[in-house]
């Protein structure tokens, strides 16, 4: 009972964690893609398309980490200092982000310092997300219960890797989120940046892919054994199918189907990296179950998160259809 | 000069400044959002354009200040593990359900309703929008609603056992969530939300009073603003009481510190009005008392004996000095805002509300100083929890992550610069929003439909668009 208690929160959280990197990877995305606004139209534009959604988006990052707290307290209590300097780094760079989509309609003088701010604070936010992953994907030294390590042990060649891939990742989510919700001049060129974006995050996958087993003999066993080794076959597989979806649909100028092709990319990269974790929650030692916290606190709140998270996918996916179809920059939100 | 701080100071330092900074912003927005509420409702009932206007100004000071309380929150939710790990891991299994409840009822209401209150009228219809606009108010309440359950565990914990490797275990979770000083606690921090907004209605109405006395907006304001002032006031203060009582029953020391009662009183403790706290001495320098007084308020009985800090061991006593200040400062502001709500229903009776020009100035000075006794009031009650994070339970030296000062350091310089540089900005855009007139428009900035692509456009057409009420509905 509790291994299943555990194990079910362990999905739950992963699955707050994804929707995470597919909401707001996109809306990070447009921030790395906006220095290549030519106007102050494209910007207007570009930026509108995510308004409406933003903060709905990055309140699944504070689940991930009030759910960490809440059902695998000890994990939390681990990962956090492990990863200090990534995550403050993460949460300033979150502030100056947030705080643009505000304050550049308030100024004219200082617009463009927060054009900055929401270039700067995406990329950096989405770099030491992909420092953190790559950090835990590398091991953290547990003694205790507790941190063992420096507080620089997160630098590494390989962590700088996992953040560059990030980067570029979110920066194809933003690109073909743009392709479905603009026109013209604008979804012309981010089409064109789509390309190159797609052809990097694969290429980033792909030496990720290689370097992680190497990282820890157990990811390669559980590759290839089963019933790891059936995702072996399947991902790479289901990989090929997003990016045929993706280049042709890039190619034959859909609409959605780059974006949809890009979020399938980063969805089956993130069961990759579950295969590998499975059964820790902290690499390398550090189980789901002995996580968890008791069996009382996971039923507690599983109660609530069964009732409340469909609601929160309904009227999520409600504001997303309010706000659906292209941003045109002379009509806005009315 | 941070060199010489070990890493819990420069930790507690931190969470110090990043919950003091937030706090503001949620202060400030629970009671927007039910402003919001109301006046969209009165709007859609009456049909008067003042209720309309409104909406749309606070509308836009409300984004501003909300997505600070969102980025601020967002860090709150990190430092706990960062900083605070061992706390996390030995009440994780109690605080973070609330939190997670917190992140589920809550922040997904707001955030996912703020884009269609903000800017989906015209899409969704005004049935639909009223209905988004009190979700958020709604999810507002309840956000309180939570964090204050989880703060308020923290300082009365009942509910629980300990297991082995230290952890706190819930046993019970009805008296966890409704644990003894909850109740008061969330009451207590909503009307000082309700307070809040209130004070900065009130002195922005009396702003453009002042330059106008015939501004239907700013009337409206101000009213609203010194109606509910003479209403919830009063009823704070009530509530303030029997909160201090309920902390007298389950956290003595705390009230010990509040008083400045440094010594017992076996026959009967004064109430101390003022005075300097010196903690060397242990005692409180200069003091101007009532006496008999402090037994009379809080046991309801002059000779009722009182124990002082003298009965507690040191190594369990928080700063006095600091808690006496707070408390003493919150009292103050409390009850000048009476006085304020007073004097306006005076005026009101005479019907002169709009005319007391020293009545407006009075109301802008008090503006910002329902800020200034919310914070008060939390460090009154955090400082006092001290020495302890969980109180008598865990020790805040006790909770502190495995993590070297250096890091903090770093972490706290960096925390400093960027939310003064950040907030301050923010709190800079509120005030010139606030400053904007509310009977002309300045269209090429204040006034453009918030987050939309269209200011270019609106720029380029001002000159078309003159009246206020036309430049709101572009703004829906």
């Amino acid at each position: 009972m509790e291994f299943e208690l555990s194990f079910i929160w362990a999905m739950i959280i992963a699955f707050a964690v994804l929707t995470y990197v597919i909401l707001d990877g996109f809306d990070l995305g447009i921030g790395i893609l906006f220095p290549s606004a030519k106007s102050e139209q494209d910007k207007s534009v570009m930026m509108n398309t995510i308004a409406p959604v933003w903060d709905g988006n990055e309140t699944w990052l504070v689940m991930g980490g009030g759910g960490l707290f809440a059902v695998f307290p000890l994990a939390y209590a681990i990962i956090m200092p492990a990863l200090y300097m990534p995550i403050i780094l993460m949460l300033l760079a979150l502030i100056f982000r947030g705080v643009a989509f505000e304050y550049r309609w308030r100024t004219v003088r200082w617009k463009p310092v927060w054009d900055f701010a929401f270039f700067a604070g995406s990329v950096i936010a989405a770099f030491t997300q992909g420092i953190s992953l790559g950090a835990l994907v590398q091991g953290i030294e547990v003694a205790n219960r507790a941190y063992a390590g420096g507080w620089w042990d997160w630098l590494t060649p390989f962590s700088l890797l996992t953040g560059c891939a990030v980067v570029i990742g979110y920066g194809l989510l933003g690109s073909t989120w743009l392709i479905m919700k603009t026109e013209g001049e604008l979804q012309a060129r981010m089409r064109g940046y789509a390309k190159w974006l797609g052809i990097a995050t694969l290429g980033f996958i792909g030496v990720v892919s290689i370097l992680t087993p190497f990282k820890d003999p157990a990811y390669f066993q559980r590759w290839f054994t089963l019933p790891g080794s059936i995702f072996s076959v399947l991902v790479p597989a289901l990989v090929g199918l997003c990016t045929w979806l993706l280049f042709m649909g890039l190619k034959q100028n859909k609409e959605a189907q780059p974006f949809l092709a890009s979020l399938g990319l980063f969805v089956l990269s993130f069961i990759g990296i579950l295969v590998s974790f499975y059964p820790n929650i902290v690499p390398p030692s550090l189980t789901i179950a002995e996580a968890a916290a008791p069996d009382s606190s996971l039923r507690f709140t599983l109660v609530g998160t069964m009732v409340l998270v469909p609601l929160i996918l309904i009227y999520t996916a409600y504001a997303y259809w309010v706000f659906r179809g292209k941003v045109k920059p002379e009509d806005g939100y009315h | 000069m941070l060199e010489s701080f070990t890493a819990e100071t420069l930790a507690r330092m931190q969470f110090a400044f990043t919950v003091t900074f937030h706090i503001i912003f949620p202060a400030f927005s629970i009671g927007v959002a039910s402003y919001l509420a109301v006046l969209n409702g009165l709007w859609l009932k009456t049909h008067d354009q003042t209720y309309l206007f409104l909406f749309n100004y606070w509308k836009k000071i409300f984004a501003v200040a909300f997505g600070m309380g969102v980025v601020s929150g967002i860090v709150m939710s990190y430092q706990f593990g960062t900083n605070w790990s061992v706390f996390a891991d030995k009440t994780g299994p109690i605080l973070g359900p609330l939190m997670a409840y917190e992140v589920l009822s809550a922040f997904f209401l707001e955030a996912g309703f703020l884009g269609i209150a903000l800017f989906g009228r015209e899409r969704v219809g005004n049935g639909l929008h009223m209905f988004a606009v009190c979700m958020v108010a709604f999810g507002t309440l309840m956000s309180a609603t939570w964090i204050l359950s989880v703060n308020s565990w923290m300082q009365t914990p009942v509910g629980y056992s300990i297991n082995d490797v230290g952890q706190f275990i819930p046993e019970d979770w009805w008296q966890i969530v409704f644990n003894p000083s909850f109740p008061y606690r969330l009451v207590h921090m909503v009307l000082a939300a309700f307070l809040t907004t209130a004070l900065v209605v009130g002195a922005v109405g009396a702003l453009h009073l002042l330059r106008n006395k015939a501004d239907a907006a700013a009337r409206r304001m101000f009213s609203m603003a010194m109606w509910m002032l003479i209403v919830v006031a009063p009823l704070q203060i009530v509530v303030g009481d029997f909160h201090g009582l309920n902390t007298l029953e389950y956290q003595p020391v705390k009230v010990m510190a509040m008083e400045g009662h440094y010594d017992s009183h076996p026959e009967g403790g004064p109430l101390i009005l003022f005075g300097i706290p010196n903690p060397q001495e242990k005692r409180i320098d200069y003091a101007i008392q009532i006496p008999k007084l402090s037994s009379l308020i809080l046991k309801h009985d002059l000779n009722a004996p009182l124990a002082g800090l003298d009965t507690i061991p040191d190594e369990d006593e928080p700063p006095v000095a600091v808690i006496f200040w707070s408390f003493r400062i919150m009292i103050l502001l409390g009850f000048s805002m009476l006085g304020l709500g007073v004097w306006s229903l005076w005026r009101r009776i005479r019907g002169k509300l709009y005319d007391d020009d020293l009545l407006k100035r009075a109301a802008i000075v008090m503006g910002p100083m329902g800020f200034v006794a919310v914070l008060a009031g939390w460090v009154t009650t955090e400082v006092g929890r001290q020495p302890f994070t969980v109180y008598g339970l865990l020790r805040t030296s006790d909770s502190l992550a495995p993590i070297d000062a250096p890091a903090v350091a770093v972490s706290l310089i960096a925390f400093i610069i960027v939310y003064f540089f950040v907030f301050g900005a923010g709190t800079f855009y509120i005030l010139r929003l606030m400053n904007k007139p509310t009977a002309t428009s300045d269209l090429e900035i204040n006034d453009g439909p918030t987050r939309t692509a269209q200011n270019q456009f609106i720029a380029t057409t001002a000159a078309d668009l003159k009246s206020g009420a036309q430049g709101d509905n572009r703004g829906i």
